[in-house]
């Protein structure tokens, strides 16, 4: 495996100074893909994002294109983009939203124009208060420039895009906790049936709810063709993906990175991307996918970025987050703080949820600062287990949504890959990483 | 549910159970005989699948999977276990967890021995807790309202608090603040959780989060006796559960009855019985000497009102004499006390309404509407009072399904009601107007008439209604619900809206709503002027009763009204007052106080003092609710049971032996033995009430009462069996050894086979359409003239300063100030704003009050509420025969 070069798709305007005007944007291929669209038929528009096998970048990896078809057809149908990136360590959503909202706005365009959409609504995290803002200029350049509002670029296609600011909740990126908030109620996730929001979902109506970097794809998708982005990557990992790195790396931030043909050690340790660990020192752990994935070790390190391999191995790329553990790391420390991180997060709906994330977050402090007993470690695996039966993978819960099984992949993967920490931390009654 | 024949079939823990398609598994189990533990869910109110305790494990083509039962419904083939391992260890995990930060208060909790998180810890849950970790804690307990006190603390986030207030209720005034362990229900700053329905929280609690202020620390569930009975304060009727400890009323609970009131209560009803031992109980029957009230003896009491009646009699006749009130009376006491007015004393003169209700025969001519039928109503009618302040619960069943949409509703209101924002049309109203604008809408509808041509109403709620009610055609489908809407005015013209709505809408229903108590069951025994028992006419049923009785009035007597002028006038020598208080609620007070002072004898039956009490000469004290057995009569006609549960307070008679006792001091014998006697007289005489056995035999249907007249041999519908989670503090009661049912009879309540009736002398036939007066006069007698330009509406609340209420002090922070609403326009007109202080000034008084500004008032009318505060807005108005009353506001 090497690190493979190719033409950036949803990175390339990212480092030209002033990407986020429409100024910059229109000379740097703005809005062509969206005119090429509305040429062609939206069905066979849809048929090109189909073949692309274009992923959904939100975290599922749900197949953009199949999750199109299942949108019901009535009167009323809306498309969301959910911009509402909130996890520990992800943040390629927040620097397409600061560098380039345009082409978020062009890629909701071509989706709503595929799936025959006259109202769209951007979820944006509200703390990204300059993406926020920038985006919001987009939106109006956009529709002073006639890509948006009624019959955009003299097509006769119409379009309405909305940009809600999310308030401080993570769990609003579910997407039916947050089709929930815009509708102006508590972000609660909604139980299931129904299963889908392509059926029911916003104020009652179908609804495609897709992620910002995957929308994000659309233009160039538009522009190359769908068997140009398929031809990126490989099998189901298809086109390219913006990764976030972070952590104990010489070189952290976003990379933009052919799936299925890099492997994690290409990511970590090439001079162009990762660096390499800082200070020389030796890879502890790694999560492949997000502060919700389970961890992955050194043996790991060669395995392709790609969606399948990942799974298959017990984790997930989620929303491509990777971060990077030396081995300096206290494992108990860093899975309590993931946990205290769920713990706040979790809606309140879900008795395990709600009550488990609390008390497995203060037993993990409790063991962290030396004053655990032997019998906690077990303790608080069959807590993980009440929350996610079988700590299998993927996984199983006893809550509505997914944040409830996301509290025990760091705890497991602490516990089963460094049990001697956390039993050296009871013994010691301390913590001898600090 | 969906109706369907196509069932489906489902295996619960390998038994092969049946089932309609979109039942959920929850209910399915529970047929199939397997409780499935749970929290959030509630059989009235919609799964959320919040708490988790419900999940069972599901078959599905990717391999079994833990399911809320609560939520997800069944489908063909379906395999669930309710008790696989798996499911055990998530159960047992669920109640791990919702012990976690869960205080051990039990020995100090109201809840504690009928709490089903104590119940389904032991049956579900773990023996013991692993947790080392200081729990939550928050101040505890804060009040949210006068009644009920939160302790957050004790609260497992179920959500079937908020989401009754929400879902039920309509008044979303408590909910979830914070997220995840921070999670708390709490209300909003400054606003209490003021809703006439708050104890219904309390009630459906499934821990002691929420606990009523009047009940706490007053007993232990295992301290409880229980008695099935039915809530007399309005004419719902709602089933309650009396508790009682050491021969005290501690707790009313709502139960369950699918015709009435699903388990829910208003909180005058459910705390209502704390006016029992009020200081204001009236124990020992007296006599005024020398203008003060002496304690006598009973005999003394019962002589010197016989020989007072005696010599009215013979001296001026028996129109001499009168009986107003009887609303609070059971059904056979007020049987028993039309017997001694109608019999004895050979008077018609009885009215058990004051002047503020609806003429009888209109009330018992027209076809009624059961609660059932209003609520499976496509269209609604509703003309007159705000619903939620007359009869609490009916609102209730009905509000969620007009906000469903699953009932088209078009109001008549002279003001903003609860309903007003749901409603499809929502056509003003002035006294007066009612029958010109309800005939504006049928032309409408005809198409004979331009909507709303020349009546000064906006046409568009004219069309919108006509929308909604669709063509005259097919109206099996429509409800019509009406009250009289202003209390100081006549009903001619109601009578003649309803009248027009009768003769347009052939298949239409009617439900008359009278506010007050055992009202109907009053009419029905015949406590009104021109009726006999069993919803007969005097002139109709003369002869029946005359062989039976033995002698009945000659003419037609007088009503309320009519007998307080004569009292004014010494026309009238002794008035007897029923559990009544006319100087309070006859809406001419000049008049009432006047006919108290100067009619010679004042005869005062009744358990608490009013201020009509200052004018007795003979008190006679009554037994209340839960001392006193009988049956009760709802709006619609349905008979339940009056149970009771501790001994009557100092000397108290139940009403019924007052009237025997009464009869036997005036020489005559109503041949009533015991109360059994008059139960039994009652359904072998009355028409309306022959096919029962007994009006206290309702055994076998103590389920839903009997709906009379009585129809059918059979009665179907039973009720379910009491789920735990429903009856919370029922079912655990009744564990304990206090059976609910234990104050009905054994004897079913009507005879199973035509032939066992007894025949019956003559045919009477009922009173009907053709009884109902429509000889009209419609043209107000009054005009308005100079200043006084407005029309005068006065209407009810819930809570006011009538008697019962007004000696609770947990009610009395309840009523609200009186407020003046005045539509916007006219209010700018007269430089008034919103909130600020007025005066109205009518005949000869002034009243104040807050100006609300509220778009659906009139703008030629004022609307300002009855008894709410000192000043008397009776006061405001001319002669109470008149029919329309103008006043001036001022600033």
């Amino acid at each position: 495996m090497a690190v493979t070069s190719f033409d950036p798709i949803v990175s390339k305007r990212l480092r030209i100074p002033n990407s986020h005007t429409l100024e910059v944007y229109l000379s740097n291929d703005g809005y062509v893909g969206l005119k090429k669209a509305l040429s062609m038929n939206p069905e066979d528009v849809a048929s090109e994002v189909m073949t692309a096998s274009l992923l959904g970048r939100g975290g599922a990896g749900f197949p953009a294109g199949r999750k199109w078809a299942m949108l019901k057809n009535d009167l009323v149908k809306y498309l969301v983009i959910n911009g509402d990136e909130s996890e520990p360590a992800t943040f390629k959503d927040h620097e397409l939203v600061e560098k380039d909202p345009h082409q978020i706005i062009e890629g909701t365009i071509i989706a709503a124009y595929a799936l025959g959409v006259t109202q769209a609504f951007i979820f944006c995290r509200g703390e990204f208060a300059l993406g926020f803002e920038r985006l919001q200029s987009a939106l109006n350049e956009a529709y002073e420039y006639g890509a948006l509002g009624r019959d955009i670029f003299g097509s006769g296609f119409s379009l309405d895009m909305v940009i809600h600011p999310g308030a401080g909740a993570y769990i609003c990126g579910e997407e039916t906790a947050l089709l929930e908030s815009l509708e102006g109620k508590r972000g609660y996730p909604r139980i299931k049936p129904p299963f889908f929001p392509a059926v029911i979902g916003l104020y009652g109506k179908p609804t495609v709810v897709n992620n910002m970097e995957t929308v994000s794809n659309l233009p160039w998708i538009v522009i190359n063709g769908g068997a140009a982005f398929a031809a990126l990557g490989e099998g189901s990992s298809a086109g390219t993906r913006l990764f976030a790195l972070s952590g104990h790396v010489n070189r952290p931030g976003w990379y933009e990175i052919e799936m299925a043909k890099t492997t994690f050690r290409d990511l970590i340790e090439h001079p162009d991307l990762g660096g390499g660990i800082r200070m020389g020192r030796s890879l502890k752990a790694f999560i492949p996918g997000g502060v919700s994935a389970p961890w992955f070790g050194p043996n790991e390190m060669d395995m392709p970025l790609s969606q399948d391999a990942v799974a298959q191995a017990g984790s997930m790329l989620g929303s491509g987050s990777v971060v990077v553990m030396d081995e300096t790391t206290c494992p108990v420390r860093a899975a309590w703080r993931i946990t205290k991180f769920f713990s706040r997060e979790s809606c309140g709906q879900c008795t395990p949820c709600r009550e488990g994330s609390g008390w497995i977050e203060r037993t993990m402090r409790r063991i962290e600062l030396g004053a655990g007993r032997m019998e906690d470690i077990d303790l608080v695996l069959d807590a993980c287990d009440n929350i996610s039966p079988g700590l299998s993978w993927p996984p199983k819960q006893t809550t509505i949504c997914v944040l409830g099984p996301s509290i025990p992949s760091s705890v497991n993967s602490a516990i089963t890959m460094f049990r001697d920490d956390f039993v050296a931390h009871i013994k010691d009654g301390k913590c001898n990483y600090a | 549910m969906p109706e369907s024949n196509d069932k489906i079939t489902v295996t619960v823990d390998g038994n092969e159970v049946r089932a309609d398609p979109g039942e959920l598994i929850i209910e399915v189990a529970e047929r199939a005989g397997v409780f499935v533990p749970r929290f959030c869910y509630h059989p009235r109110m919609k799964p959320v699948g919040m708490c988790r305790m419900c999940l069972v494990e599901v078959s599905s083509p990717r391999g079994p999977s833990l399911q809320p039962a609560c939520f997800v419904p069944v489908a063909d083939g379906m395999e669930i276990s309710t008790e696989s391992q798996s499911v055990q260890k998530a159960q047992n995990g669920v109640l791990e967890y919702l012990l976690l930060n869960h205080p051990l208060d039990c020995p100090v909790c109201d809840k504690g021995g009928e709490c089903p998180l104590q119940d389904q810890t032991l049956a579900y849950g773990p023996g013991e807790s692993r947790q080392v970790e200081e729990k939550r804690h928050f101040a505890k307990p804060i009040p949210i309202s006068t009644l009920v006190e939160l302790d957050r603390e004790r609260c497992i986030q179920c959500s079937r608090c908020t989401r009754f207030a929400n879902e039920i209720a309509g008044e979303a005034l408590i909910d979830f603040f914070g997220r995840g362990e921070d999670t708390e229900v709490a209300i909003f700053p400054g606003k209490p959780f003021d809703s006439y329905f708050a104890g219904n929280t309390v009630q459906i609690c499934p821990v002691g989060a929420l606990t009523a202020t009047p009940y706490r620390f007053k007993a232990r569930p295992w301290d409880l006796e229980q008695v099935e009975s039915t809530c007399t304060l309005c004419s719902v009727g709602c089933r309650i559960a009396v508790q009682s400890s050491a021969n005290e009323v501690v707790r009313h609970l709502g139960i369950d009855i699918e015709s009435v009131n699903h388990s829910w209560l208003c909180d005058k009803g459910r705390f209502g019985y704390l006016a029992m031992r009020s200081e204001t109980r009236i124990l020992e029957p007296s006599l005024r000497e020398n203008g003060e009230l002496v304690e006598v003896s009973w005999t003394d009491a019962l002589e010197k009102a016989a020989a007072l009646i005696s010599e009215a009699k013979l001296v001026h006749g028996p129109q001499a004499i009168g009986f107003i009130g009887g609303a609070r009376l059971t059904n056979e006491s007020a049987y028993a006390w039309t017997k001694v007015a109608k019999a004895v004393v050979a008077t018609d003169n009885t009215d058990a309404q004051l002047g503020d209700g609806m003429p009888a025969e209109l009330v018992l001519g027209l076809p009624r509407a059961t609660i059932s039928d209003a609520c499976k109503a496509k269209k609604l009618i509703v003309i007159g009072e705000d619903l939620k302040e007359v009869a609490p619960v009916l609102f209730l069943r009905l509000r969620p399904l007009i906000e469903e949409g699953k009932i088209d509703l078009v109001e008549f209101s002279t003001h903003e009601t609860s309903l007003s924002k749901l409603a499809k049309a929502s056509i003003p109203l002035v006294p007066g107007e009612i029958g010109t604008r309800v005939r504006a809408l049928i032309g409408f509808i005809k198409g004979t008439k331009d909507a709303g041509e020349g009546i000064g109403i906006d046409v568009q709620e004219i069309k919108n209604a006509s929308q909604a009610l669709g063509s005259l055609e097919d109206n099996s489908d429509l409800v019509v619900i009406f009250s009289n809407s202003s209390a100081i005015e006549n009903t001619q013209d109601l009578q003649a809206g309803i009248l027009a709505l009768e003769e347009s809408f052939k298949n239409a229903k009617f439900m008359p709503v009278l506010r007050r108590s055992n009202i109907f069951g009053a009419l029905d025994m015949g406590l009104s002027p021109n009726l006999l028992p069993g919803r007969v006419t005097l002139s109709g049923a003369k002869e029946y009763y005359k062989k039976q009785w033995g002698s009945v009035p000659e003419k037609s007597g007088m009503s309320a009204l009519e007998m307080l002028k004569a009292a004014s006038e010494s026309k009238l020598k002794v008035l007897v007052l029923l559990g009544c208080d006319p100087i309070s609620d006859f809406p001419d007070s000049k008049l009432a106080k006047d006919a108290l002072l100067k009619v010679d004898t004042v005869i005062f039956v009744d358990s608490l003092a009013n201020s009509s009490l200052d004018y007795a000469d003979i008190v006679l004290p009554a037994s209340m609710d839960s001392e006193r057995e009988g049956s009760f009569t709802n709006l619609e006609g349905r008979i339940s049971r009056i149970s009771k549960k501790v001994s009557a307070l100092g000397s108290s008679w139940p009403d019924w032996a007052i009237a025997s006792e009464l009869a036997d001091a005036l020489g005559e014998d109503l041949g009533f033995g015991s109360l059994d006697d008059i139960a039994k007289e009652i359904a072998r005489l009355a028409p309306a009430y022959q096919g029962l056995r007994s009006t206290l035999s309702l055994r076998s249907e103590v389920d839903e009462g009997i709906l009379l007249p009585v129809t059918s041999t059979k009665v179907e519908i039973k009720r379910k069996q009491g789920d735990p989670m429903v009856h919370l503090g029922l079912i655990s009661v009744e564990h304990q050894g206090a059976p609910l049912k234990s104050g009905a009879s054994n004897e079913p309540g009507v005879y199973s086979d035509e032939k066992q009736k007894p025949e019956i002398g003559s045919t009477v036939s009922l009173i009907s359409k053709s009884d109902i007066k429509s000889d009209i006069n419609l043209e107000p007698e009054t005009e308005a003239s100079g200043a006084k330009s407005l029309r005068l509406v006065v209407t009810r609340r819930l809570f006011d300063r009538g008697t019962q209420i007004y000696n609770s002090p947990f009610f009395r922070e309840l009523i609200s100030e009186q407020e003046v609403r005045i539509h916007p326009e006219t209010a700018s007109s007269l430089g008034i704003d919103n909130g600020g202080k007025v005066s109205i000034s009518g005949e000869s008084k002034k009243v104040s009050g807050l100006v609300v500004l509220d778009n659906r008032v009139d703008q030629s009318g004022v609307v300002l509420t009855w008894n709410v505060s000192e000043e008397d807005v009776r006061l405001l108005a001319s002669d109470s025969e008149k029919s329309a009353h103008w006043v001036e506001v001022e600033n």
